[in-house]
This record gives C-alpha cells, structure tokens and sequence, in this order.
C-alpha cells in the first residue's frame, strides 16, 4: 500500500516536473517574445528591428539583461529628447515588461545578467571601510567624494548616487551605461562592488554632524554662505550699531 | 552780480537730536531693561553650552528646520556660544547707543610734519652721528664691515641645504620597469587582457616585490590608468600601436599639467577629463590634449603580457611623468 | 571718596608712578573717532584675528602634525582600518572624540574665511573713499601685505590635516613651484624634503601656520591699529566735518561699549556659523592619496580665483634649448598675481603721480565723485569674479545646466572684454549721478506731488533740499587737470616729456566730472523763478 502511493507519488511529482519544465521553457519564450514586441514597438526605431543599432543608438547585442534592467528600469530609456546625456526619470515600463525586455535582449547575445538578490546582500558581504576606498579610487572622481555627483565635459555629467536602489548601482558597474566604464569583476570583484554600493548606503544614511552640510560639495557652498549670510548678518550690526537710536 | 564763484556754504553741525532715554526716565529705564534681557540671554546661551557639554551625547541627533537633522552635542554647545556671545555684544551695544552720551564731539587734527627748526636739528644731528662714528672717513671699517655683516647674512641659507635632497633625476623616472606586471589598485591583484571588456578601465600600480612597502611617493609618479578599447578604434602611429595589447592602452594617471590623478573617463567619447582645471585628452589618439590648460598629453606605458598572460609594462616611461619642471627637455 | 574710588586711585597711582601713564591715558581715552557702520569692516578682520588666535590654539592641544602613517582604530566606523597621516587621524579625533572638537575646527575655518571676507569689504571701502591718500599710503600698503599673507596663511591651514581635497591643493602648489625656470625643482625638493608629496611638508607648515605667519599678522596688525590711532580715523565729509578736525565720540566709554561689543558680535557670529553650517568636513573627503581625486576640486574661495585663472589659461609651454617653461602655470599661477598684488600696492602713489594730487586727505570721497578711481575698482572687481566664478566652473555648470566647456570659454573671452565695459559703466554711472547731485541741489527733491497752473500746465513741486544735505553734495574737491609742459626747454618731444604727456591724459581723463552746483547758480536760478 505504502509502496503503491510511493510510486504514485514520486510518478505524478516527475510528471508535474516535465509539466513545470515545460511550462518554464514556454514561460520564458512567451517573455521573450513580449519582449520582443515591446522592443519592436519602443526601441526599435533608434536601436534597429534586430537591435543591431543605429546612427543615433548602439547595438544592443551582447549587452546583456542587467543593461536593460538598468536603462528601462531607472526610465532613462527610452529617451526623451536628444540632450547630451539620458536623464533618469519616471519609468514608462512596468517591472513585467522590463524583465521581458531583459530577456528578449538578453537572448540575441550573452551579457552580463541582472544581479539576484543573494548576489546583491551588501550588508553580509560588503565592507564600509574598503567601499570607502574603493569609491575614492574609482568613483569619486566622477561622482564627487560623497556621491552627490559631478560635472563632465560638453554637458555631460555623472549622477548623484543619493537614493539609488542597490541594484541598479551594480548594473551600472558592470554595464558601464553612456559615459561610465565598464568595471570588470577581475579588477573590482563582486564584493568590492557590494563593498562600494554598502559605503554609499552608509553615506546616504549618514547623518548632518555639524549643521548643514551645504550640499556635500566642497568649498563652493562654503564660500557662498560665508559672502551672503556671514558678512550679511556682519554688516546689518555694523548699520544698526552705527545708527543713531530714538 | 559778482564775477566770483560763490560756492555753497558749510552750515556747521546739525543741531544735537536729544533720544528719548536723555529726557524720559520711563524711557531710559525701558532701555536699560532691554540690555539687562540681552545680557541675560547670553547668560542662558552659557547654561546651553554647560548643558549640552555635559548631559548631551555626541550620537544623539535633532531635527532644526532649513538645517535638517543635525549632531544635537555639537548644536547646542555651538548655539550656546553663539547666543551667549552675541547677546553680550548688542547688550553693549544697545547700552552705547541708548544710554551713554552721543554728543558729537569735535577734536583737531595736528598737522604731522615737524616745523622746520626741529627738521633742521634732526639732520644736524644725525649728520654729527654720522661723522661721530667715522665710517666715511675710515674706509677700511666700512669695506670690512661690509664683509662680515654680508657673509653672515648668507650663513642662514647655507644652514638651510639640509631641507631636501637635491632633485638629480629624481623627476624623470618612476618605479616602472621591464616586465613589472600591473596590478590593481587597491587589491595588488596581477590583471590579465581577458579580464577587461570594452570599455573597461582599472587603476593599477606596479606589482611590489616581496617585502616591499608602497609609500605614497611611488603612489604620486607610478599610478597608471588601464582603458580597454577596441583596437580599430585607435588613432595612433605604428609606434604607438605597438605599445597598447589587443585594445588595451596604459597612461600615467598623474595630470601633466599639475599633477591631479586624471582618471575621469568618458567611455561613449572615449576621453579622460581630469576635475582639477578641466583638461581633456583624447584616449584614442594617445592622450592628446583637446581641451583645457594642459599642454603635454599624458605619458604612455609601453605593456604586454608576460608568459603567464599578466599584463606587463615593457619598458620604463619614455619620459618623465607628471607636470612640467625646467629640466624637461620637452 | 568711596572705598572703591580710593583703591582704583592707589591703583592708578601705583601704574602711574612707574610708567607716567596718567598724561598719555587722559589723552587717548578721550579720542574721538567717527561713526559710520563701513568703518566697522577693519574691526571684522581684527576681531576674526583673535578668534583665529583663540579656536587655533585650542585646536593645537590635539592635532598632531605628523605624515607619519597609521591604521584608524577610532569612532568614525567608514574609515576603521585605513592608512592615514597622523595629522588626518588627529583631526578626526578632534572631530569625533573630542567635546565641541568639530565645533572649534568649524569655528576656525569659518573665522578664517569670515576674516578673508573682512579684508576684502574693507579694502573696497578704503579704496572707494580714497582713504588711502596721504598720509595714509603706508598703511595700505601694511592691508596688501596682510591681504597676501592671509591668503597664504588660510591656504596652509586647510591643508594641515591632510585630506583628499587639500592634498589636491598641495600637488597643485607643488606643480607651480617646480614650474619656476632655473630653481624650481630644486625648492620643491627643498620645501617637500624631496619627492612630493613626501613626509616633511605637513609639519613645516604647520610652523609657518602656527608660529611664522601669526607673529607677522602679530607685527603688521599692530603697525597698521597704531597708524589709524596716531593718523586718526578718515570720516566722511559732511556738516562741520573738515579736513582739519575729526568728529565723533570718545573712546570711552562709547566707542570702547560699541567696539568692544561688536567683538562679541563677530564671535557670536562665528559660533553661530560653526554650529549651524559644516566646513572642511574632512571624514567625508578621506586621507589624501596622489592617486586620488575627487569631482569638484577647488581652494576655498580666496584662492578661488586663482584657481579660475588657472582652469582658463591656454595651453601655453615652450620647449627651448633642453629646457621647459610652463606659461601656462606661471602666468596665470605666479606673473599675473604678481603684477596685480603690486599694482594694488602701489596704487596710492600711480594714483599721485596721475592726478598731480600730493596733499593731505582725512576727508573721505564719495565714490561717485571720483569716478576714474571708481570705474577702476570695478574693472578690478569684474576681473576677480569671472576667475572665481571660473574657479567653481563644473559645480557651477552642474546646478545650472551649462557645460564647463562653455564657462570655460565665456571666463577666457569675458575676463578681457567684461573689464572694459565694467569701466565705461561705472564711469558713466558715476557722472549720471553727479547729474543728480547738481540737480539736486540747484532745483531740490522731487516730491510727487502735482500741481495744475491755471495755463494747463502740469509742474511737479520740488521741496528745497537742507543745508547739510547740500553742503555733503558740493563740498568735494574737482581737481583739475595737469598741465605739464609737453615739450622740454628746446621745444623737443623727447622721452623725459613723453611722461608729462601720459600723466596730462591720465589726469584729464580723472578730471572728467559735472561741475558741482554752487552758491551762485542757486542764486542766477531764483532771479529767473
């Protein structure tokens, strides 16, 4: 009896598992294709029928899942208008559609994949102090010391990490998006990239120590302050001091 | 009617304004309570300061509008100084103005220059001073004098030689030699071509040899950037060509122009930007500058790979490396 | 006599017996010096001094100017086990450890820039006045002096604890040293006791910070207080203010009450910046290492526009003969400032020699009455802020949507063409509203109010204005310009002339001005009322 709902048993499991199999093998060519309809009728027309690219757009091929994730993902494609670089701004696509993107684009080629989240555990894996580092030697030159950003050339310019999701920081290191570089995971490893995306958590949850921080940009805002409100309030008691009372 | 000018008279002092607090008692009481507040507001600015010194922790936070949160320690000892400062100097002030006379009162200027007889007496005596000690008439004092007072005068900048080493070549050379493999920076990890893509770069620095400590110094002249590119996208002479490996090209990352660690890359229009004053090099075309106020591209390392596939340099620099000093022949 | 005025004479007279202080007390505690609010500016400066002396020396007990390395084992958890200076780890302890560390260091550097502010609104007033005519040349020349090594001093200060941002400045200040032709390596290797950025610097200006440039700012502020108390204080003209007496109030006990107050004032000020505004927040920046480099690199703002001056110069380098001059450092790092500082200098006695004017002044100008030294100033004022301007380029370009590419060529194109046109504004400004004056004076204020003629007319009715009001608007001097002999003794252009020929222009151009209302075309006015 036992045996019997045994072999029952474990052949329905095996069954429904070829079932499972197949319903994924179909599932994911199901996104692929809604993939590649969405990509058809939003990117195609800069990015080519085949993404093969364009005179305005890249190829797409080969550039993996995790660039997808990351251009569609932060709204930054598709673009806007033709400024000199894209613009982070509300998405147009929904998470289900971006992960059909990723995948359709992610079929035409290998490339590198969207981070899942046990990838992603900066907090186990990741190391303030040495992100510090890290960031200082490769990021802050860009981005400024504390990752509020900086300028580049001809309008260009390198966003403030402030508030963005951990993921989407990951991708832009190993996808190298517009102006960025690609950092490869032989010369910064993924928990030196969990190490850097931990500082700047820290960074951004870091607290005013001293008053206002002026923006966390340096000598600029100091300065600012110093010739409006400092010799403001400065000369407003020298008037008063000098006029005559009632 | 006159053929002079007659220019606008001067009236003399306005009449005196007397304040309130000269007639009124109510008036001058009122204003002495208003410094009596402002000199107690400052003795409260003090107790702020005692309080949060003592009794506040420095990892406890308050929110302040416009300000945000801030460190609450450090506010409120800064804002009791602040106040207790502050009030002390307009309870002074307000006193001044409100209390204490405030009748003008006219002085004369002197005239500075000495009347002519004292002018006269000076030159007399500097000249019997002069002729007193006879350096005109002995003119063997003077020139031994002369020498003595001027070589202990050099004497304090001999003194100062031991300052710094003197440069030598100093400048013209760096770490870097044959077959020193490029290692990451931090990490000190060797890099091999396949480990960039296209489009990559890596700080690195030459590889230490056992035991060996990397100080700064060899920081500030052996820091070198890696960019991988595609090798069709190279715009160099053969020579230069033959200096980059399948894509990769290595540069000095410290700026020829004052000597910021220029690691800024643009990847779409492949140029390096360094944030200090703005200099642009075009990585395509070895470095050169396109933009901004350096006027040298920056240095490149000639690499390729050692029997174990690590990226290598093959020779040292071919120039110094860094900004430019009057040595540089060019 | 009371118990109190008995001891205070004992006192007194105990002083007195061995210095004779009493005649030379009586004298000065009764000296009167004017009141107007922009005579307050110096006092900024000087104040801020001391509170210099004061937080400085506080912070000395705990910093430790040594490059020495060490590991960080202290409370700042980013930075637990990273190689730093022993100067960067102090500062952090002082930071972080130490009650009202972190408020001191703010109150440091904001004192610091507060003082470099002061300077500069107090040189503008006294070069706006023209209080720095004889007799009073020597002591501008003491403010240019305390100017440039102010900058200098603030310069060093923020670079003692070695971080990323104020190590940059470091290498660049190393790169123009080892720029100078012939010697510059070899004082670079002399200042850095050898190869940059080495392990002597720190603790060599740290010296010069604590001890050399304090004592000189020491000296200097002495000479320059003592010159404005023996000279007495410039005032402005006015009613019963002339050039041969000073009007105002005595030392004490008002001028002691209001001084003495806004010391305090300027302290409170400070703490308050301290404690409400973060500075140089160093833990942010990291330990500086040459092969680090941070977006939005600059000097605090006195050396700013050097820094502009820097980021727009062409790319010029010439290579001779084996050997390299880089003009594209020494200019815009060392010639140009040069020539400027001295100009500043100097500008007493070109402007002496350019107007011919070579008497005493202790009666101030009003700016638009000497519209040449004006229009100058603003030339001045308009280069120095497109090079600060330029010197904050990339921040600048991120807040507002521009590119450094297009601030770099509008500071390069407009620190030539802006100047000049500054110059011919203000001097037009300035004989616009000498117009005004004299219309002023001749028909009085405008009121608003309308009145109809019984022809239909419209006519606004003017109020006559007071006598001060119209003695302060007439009472300055319009000096005329030299006439020197343009051709020497045997009719001869020769150079010796050619001199006289440039300071007759000069002065002609000085001597441009609408001429003040006087006493008699009041008068020719009535007779045609």
């Amino acid at each position: 009896m036992i045996f019997a709902l045994f072999t029952i048993g474990t052949t329905f499991q095996v069954a429904s598992a070829v079932n499972n199999d197949t319903t994924t093998v179909a599932a994911r060519s199901a996104t692929v294709d809604e993939g590649k309809q969405l990509f058809l009728k939003g990117c195609s027309s800069c990015h080519g029928i085949n993404a093969e690219g364009g005179g305005i757009a890249p190829s797409l091929i080969g550039v993996g899942a995790a660039s997808v994730d990351f251009q569609v993902g932060t709204g930054r494609m598709p673009l806007e208008n033709m400024s000199a670089q894209a613009m982070r701004k509300p998405p147009i696509y929904n998470a289900a559609q971006v992960n059909a993107l990723a995948t359709y684009v992610a079929s035409l080629a290998p490339g590198p994949a969207v981070p899942t989240d046990a990838v992603l555990n900066y907090e186990r894996d990741g190391s303030i102090a040495q992100g510090g580092q890290l960031f200082r030697t490769n990021c802050a030159m860009c981005h400024n010391f504390a990752a509020q950003g900086g300028a580049l050339t001809q309008g260009k310019y390198a966003p403030t990490l402030m508030g963005v999701e951990p993921k989407y920081i990951y991708e832009a290191l190993i996808t190298g998006p517009q102006s960025m570089p690609v950092f490869s995971d032989k010369t910064i490893t993924p928990a030196e990239k969990l190490s850097i995306i931990k500082w700047i958590k820290s960074t951004e949850a870091e607290p005013q120590l001293a008053g206002s921080s002026l923006g966390r940009v340096g000598p600029v805002t100091e300065g600012l302050l110093v010739w409006t409100l400092g010799i403001g309030l400065l000369i407003g008691v020298a008037v008063w001091l000098a006029m005559k009372a009632k | 009617m006159t053929n002079d000018i007659e220019p606008i008279k001067d009236p003399g002092l306005p009449a005196h304004v007397h304040r309130k607090a000269d007639s009124d008692p109510i008036a001058a009481a009122r204003a002495e309570r208003q410094v009596a507040i402002l000199f107690g507001l400052s003795a409260v600015g003090t107790l702020l300061l005692i309080y949060s010194y003592i009794f506040v922790k420095n990892d406890k936070f308050i929110f302040i509008p416009i300000i945000g949160e801030t460190g609450a320690q450090q506010l409120g000892i800064g804002m009791g100084m602040a106040i207790a400062l502050f009030c002390i100097g307009a309870g002074a002030i307000h006193w001044a103005k409100t209390l204490m006379p405030d009748e003008e009162v006219i002085a004369q200027r002197h005239e500075f220059r000495s009347d002519d007889e004292d002018r006269a007496e000076f030159v007399k005596t500097v000249k019997a001073g002069a002729s007193a000690a006879g350096l005109g008439r002995r003119p063997l004092i003077k020139r031994s004098l002369g020498l003595a007072l001027g070589l202990s005068g050099l004497t304090p900048l001999l003194l100062l030689r031991d300052l710094g080493p003197l440069p030598k070549d100093n400048l013209q050379k760096t770490s870097w030699k044959a077959g020193m493999r490029l290692v990451t920076d931090p990490g000190d990890r060797p890099i091999r071509p396949e480990d960039l893509e296209v489009g990559a770069v890596a700080q690195t620095l030459p590889q230490l040899a056992p035991g060996e400590e990397r100080t700064l110094n060899n920081i500030g002249k052996d820091a070198v950037l890696l960019i991988r590119l595609r090798p069709e996208e190279f715009n160099l002479t053969a020579e230069r060509l033959s200096w980059t490996h399948e894509g990769i090209i290595a540069f000095s990352k410290i700026c020829s122009h004052m000597g910021c660690a220029v690691a800024l890359y643009e990847q779409q229009t492949k140029h390096l930007l360094c944030p200090c004053h703005q200099s642009t090099f075009d990585v395509t075309r070895a470095a050169k500058v396109i933009f901004g106020p350096a006027a040298r591209p920056l240095p490149q390392l000639n690499i390729t790979v050692d029997a174990e596939g690590f990226l290598v340099a093959r020779t040292p620099f071919t120039e110094p490396i860094g900004p430019s000093f009057w040595e540089r022949s060019s | 006599m009371t118990a109190r005025e008995r001891i205070a004479g004992n006192v007194a007279g105990y002083v007195d017996d061995r210095t004779g202080a009493a005649k030379w007390m009586k004298k000065n505690l009764t000296k009167v010096f004017p009141d107007h609010w922009s005579f307050l500016l110096g006092e900024i400066c000087l104040y801020s001094f001391v509170i210099l002396l004061l937080s400085g020396t506080f912070l000395t007990f705990w910093f430790d100017p040594s490059q020495r390395e060490v590991i960080y084992d202290g409370g700042y958890l980013p930075l637990s086990g990273v190689k730093m200076s022993a100067a960067y780890a102090s500062t952090l302890h002082i930071s972080f450890e130490v009650r009202g560390g972190l408020l001191m260091r703010q109150i440091h550097h904001w004192a610091a820039l507060i003082f470099m502010v002061g300077i500069v609104v107090h040189l503008l007033r006294v070069y706006f006045t023209g209080a720095f005519r004889k007799p009073r040349e020597f002591n501008w020349i003491i403010g240019v002096g305390l100017l440039t090594l102010g900058i200098v001093e603030g310069f060093l200060g923020y670079s003692l604890p070695d971080d990323l941002l104020s190590g940059t400045g470091i290498r660049i200040a190393e790169a123009i040293i080892q720029a100078v032709p012939l010697v510059g390596s070899y004082i670079a290797f002399f200042a850095f006791g050898g190869t940059f950025p080495g392990e002597a610097f720190i603790p060599r200006i740290y010296t010069v910070h604590v001890l050399l440039l304090p004592g000189i700012f020491l000296a200097l502020i002495t000479v320059h207080l003592m010159l404005v108390w023996y000279q007495k204080h410039t005032q402005f003209p006015g009613p019963g203010r002339t050039e041969k007496n000073v009007v105002g109030y005595p030392l004490m006990p008002v001028y002691m009450a209001k001084a003495g107050g806004f010391f305090f004032i300027v302290f409170g000020v400070t703490a308050f910046l301290g404690a409400v505004a973060s500075i140089n927040p160093i833990w942010l920046y990291g330990p500086y290492t040459p092969g680090q480099i941070s977006a939005g690199s600059q000097p605090d703002w006195y050396m700013g526009w050097l820094d502009g001056l820097v980021r727009m110069s062409p790319p010029l380098e010439t290579h001779a003969f084996g050997h390299t001059i880089s003009w594209n450092i020494l200019l815009p790092g060392l010639i140009l400032p040069g020539i400027m500082f001295t100009g500043l200098a100097l500008y007493p006695f070109i402007e002496s020699w350019a107007t011919g004017d070579k008497r005493e002044h202790h009666l101030l100008d009003r700016p638009r009455n000497v519209p040449n030294r004006t229009a100058i100033g603003a030339m001045a004022l308009t280069f120095t802020l497109v090079s600060l301007l330029n010197g904050g380029n990339d921040i600048i370009a991120q807040q507002f949507n521009l590119t450094i590419n297009q601030m770099m060529w509008f500071s390069r194109i407009g620190v030539l063409v802006l100047p000049p046109i500054a110059f011919i504004v203000t001097k037009r400004l300035c004989l616009s509203l000498q117009r005004a004056d004299r219309d002023l004076v001749l028909h009085g204020r405008e009121t608003g109010r309308l009145v109809r003629m019984p022809n239909g007319e419209f006519t606004e009715i003017h109020e006559p204005i007071s006598a001060e009001k119209a003695w302060l608007l007439t009472s300055h001097e319009q000096i005329a310009p030299l006439e020197l002999p343009e051709l020497d003794s045997a009719g001869v252009r020769n150079p010796g002339v050619l001199k006289n020929k440039l300071r007759n222009r000069i002065s002609r151009a000085a001597a441009v001005a609408v001429p003040k209302a006087t006493e008699t075309d009041r008068l020719e006015l009535e007779d045609h009322h």
